[in-house]
């Protein structure tokens, strides 16, 4: 029985399946996994029913260009009744962003210049594109915020670098003055202007000084002794910048709002126009730390919409790499998160791990930080006989090396006095967001893309399952803890059933406007990225969706209600990355 | 605290004894600091890092300097919080132009005699980000640079070797 027999019947269109070479399919064999999987997509019809029960046209079309992902094609005053509908089926929002059609190039059937918003839904592993197109000389749009919080800063950045004016958000007493919700924009280019249209030239329109963004709308706590705290862009530390605004009475927290930006690229602008080879050096530089998962992610989005056959064996030495990097941030973090509470042994020890780990990622694949492995169809670096040794050498000692440190970690007098009950994320707080990764696992959401949308070589390889619900930094902590041990345990498994042949292959001509969409778990939980190509085969539109954008609104939450000296150690559990949300 | 006391005997000191080339190196470069902070700054050099656009990736070869492998702290070498206690300014990252200010401001609170280390190819030349509506590119477009350390990122020991150069011509 393949995939595709197993599914429900859908309605308005074909079900979804891998284009020919990238097999992401799994055949449904039961064997491997002894858990056996809801059949996919088995929800779909439902959702289209409830669509169907408010009116809602879900359009014909291509229903598998962005497989493995589900497309629907919705008309622009549905997009927020959708979003209602997805919410209470229990749905994740996975990211929304928008994609302006004003090349003059564009595919047939939109003659007017318009911007395609896509949405990307997640339920029980299996995902759902929806899609509309608003006119560019009037591009209103329902806002999804009221029912998926997490949207807030996505449909902000949308705006700023497109123009789409998302209504119904709940910022709306402030419609007539759209720039008061600014997100990425700061002060360089001016509110009626949107970086990542046609018309704006990719090196601006102004050489002036950039003025410091100073009248931003903080929302202000007022009462009888509370305080505000300004922090940031230059933190006291070796940190990217970015701004925290605490209000505070005594110690605790009131209230904390990010304000982000500031590391601001235009890394979606600079992808257009870029081949594929030149997107994934870009990709790669999206979050240095996760230089590995962004550039698999846009490899992947790439090969899907090309349909590369990537070989076996890239694809298994790109999953020792991803989790290497997996580790290797996850040892820092663990040191880090003991050091802010003043437990400088764990830090030191995780420290010199880490090193150690990081010189055998450049004796092997190159670089430190693996950074400029990923090809679009393979990898650079080859695994020698050797080298295979030496690795499975590296896993037992950092095996033996890290279990008496975690031992201690996991069970200590002054950290558990610390770290326990810390900057609580509750699972409706996590759930409302959209956490991924080791924010929402350590709030009880198990998600994880490598078991619950099994890319090769996962679905070949059993993935721990690493889940705690109290919330707090220790959970994080145990989760991180969790990982490590499950990823070492992985790259020995990956190593054993490392396939023969070519690491690499040519990448095919991409067709004209195609389109891919890379699903990856990161380090920090579940990438998303959108890759469309334009007529000549270069890249029209990259959109990474780090899983950053979720958990900073997390932290905002977390924090509540703990004292102002506890932030350092919460903000390193969390860790989010500036420069992956700020791009 | 057995545990504690067990691990870190186990571990040992793992800060570079000169066992081969890398090693011997870095040895090498650290006693050459040292004279130089010495012979210039009187014991110490206190350096203010700033991220003006990175992705992260030099940042994390910076916090390497730290870690026992490198220890630069022996050398005299320091990171310090304020830019009024800083002697140098390293900065990361092409200086995207959301942080132009707030680098201009954090060079202008340093006390001099003061010098700038541009860190990594994109603060060294732009890199793969370059200049755009939103990014100045290189540093010395925002601020008079001494010194340029290469890579994407530099490794740990680049950045020593740069600091060395910083020190030289300083």
């Amino acid at each position: 029985m393949t995939q595709s027999d197993a599914r429900s019947p859908l309605a308005g269109g074909s079900p979804p399946s891998d284009p020919a070479g990238s097999s992401a399919n799994r055949p449904q064999t039961g064997a491997d996994e002894p858990s056996a999987r809801p059949r996919r997509f088995d929800w779909l019809s439902e959702f289209l029913a409830r669509l169907e029960d408010e009116h809602i046209v879900a359009h014909r079309g291509d229903a598998r260009i962005l497989a493995p992902a589900h497309r629907l094609v919705l008309d622009p005053e549905d997009w927020a009744v959708a979003a209602k509908l997805a919410a209470a089926m229990g749905m994740r929002h996975a990211g929304l962003w928008a994609d302006p059609l004003d090349d003059g190039e564009t595919e047939a059937g939109t003659d007017e210049p318009c911007i395609r918003v896509r949405a990307c839904l997640e339920q029980a592993g299996d995902y759902l594109v929806i899609e509309t197109d608003v006119p560019l000389n009037r591009p209103l749009l329902g806002s999804q915020t009221p029912v998926y919080p997490g949207l807030d800063r996505l449909e902000r950045h949308a705006h700023d670098l497109t123009g789409v004016v998302f209504t119904g958000h709940p910022f709306d007493s402030t419609q007539d003055r759209p720039d008061e919700r600014r997100w990425t924009r700061h002060q360089a280019w001016p509110a009626e202007r949107f970086p990542l249209r046609h018309d704006f030239p990719l090196r601006g329109e102004t050489t002036r000084r950039t003025p410091a963004d100073t009248d931003y709308p903080f929302v202000r706590v007022q009462g009888a002794g509370v305080y505000e705290i300004p922090v940031g862009p230059v933190h006291a530390g070796i940190i990217e910048p970015g701004h925290f605004r605490f209000h505070a009475m005594g110690e605790e927290v009131l209230r904390l709002e990010q304000r982000f930006g500031y590391v601001h690229k235009g890394i979606e602008k600079l992808a257009v126009g870029r081949d594929p080879a030149g997107l994934i050096r870009l990709a790669g530089r999206v979050s240095g730390d996760s230089t590995v998962a962004h550039a698999w992610a846009a490899c992947q989005a790439i090969e899907r919409a090309t349909g590369c056959a990537v070989p076996p064996r890239a694809l298994t030495l790109r999953a020792v790499m991803a989790e290497r990097e997996r580790i290797a941030n996850h040892l820092g973090d663990i040191g880090a998160i003991c050091n802010d509470v003043g437990f400088a042994f764990a830090h030191v020890q995780c420290a010199r791990l880490r090193e150690q780990w990081q010189r055998r990622s450049h004796e092997l694949f190159g670089h430190r930080l693996m950074m400029d492995a990923l090809i679009p169809g393979g990898v650079v670096h080859d695994l020698s006989a050797d080298a295979f040794l030496a690795l499975r050498q590296d896993h037992a000692a950092l095996h033996r090396a890290v279990e008496p440190l975690f031992d201690v970690i996991d069970d200590h007098p002054s950290l558990d006095d610390r770290l326990i009950a810390t900057g609580i994320l509750s699972l409706t707080d996590a759930r409302a967001l959209g956490c991924t990764g080791y924010v929402g696992k350590a709030s009880g959401l198990r998600f994880d893309v490598r078991r619950d949308n099994p890319y090769p070589p996962y679905d070949g390889v059993r993935v721990e399952e690493s889940v705690e619900t109290e919330g707090d930094v220790a959970a994080r902590v145990r989760v991180r803890m969790a990982e490590v041990r499950g990823s070492l345990w992985m790259l020995d498994r990956l190593l054993d059933a490392l396939p023969e042949g070519a690491i690499a292959v040519p990448l095919p001509a991409a067709p004209p406007g195609a389109v891919g969409l890379g699903l990856i778990e990161g380090w920090r939980g579940e990438i998303l990225c959108f890759v469309r190509f334009d007529v000549a085969g270069h890249i029209a539109r990259y959109f990474p969706r780090d899983p950053s954008w979720f958990t900073w609104p997390a932290l905002e939450r977390l924090i509540l209600g703990n004292i102002v000296p506890d932030f350092p150690v919460c903000n390193k559990s969390v860790n989010g990355s500036y420069a992956g949300q700020d791009l | 605290m057995f545990r504690i006391l067990g691990q870190s005997f186990t571990a040992g000191v793992v800060t570079e004894p000169p066992p081969d080339h890398e090693d011997t190196e870095l040895a090498r470069l650290g006693i050459e600091l040292r004279r130089l902070i010495d012979a210039r700054f009187g014991r110490s050099l206190a350096i203010r890092q700033v991220d003006a656009g990175s992705c992260n990736g030099c940042e994390l070869e910076i916090h390497a300097l730290n870690n026992p492998y490198h220890d630069v702290e022996r050398f005299g070498l320091h990171f310090v919080a304020s830019p009024r206690h800083a002697d140098a300014l390293l900065v990361t990252g092409p200086v995207s132009r959301h942080m132009e200010t707030a680098l201009r401001r954090t060079w202008r609170a340093m006390p001099s005699p003061k010098f700038v280390i541009a860190a990594g190819e994109c603060a060294c030349n732009g890199g793969e980000f370059g200049v755009s509506y939103a990014s100045c590119g290189a540093v010395e477009n925002v601020l008079p640079v001494d010194v340029k350390i290469p890579g994407c990122p530099p490794m740990p020991l680049d950045l020593l070797k740069g600091l060395l150069g910083a020190l030289r011509t300083a």
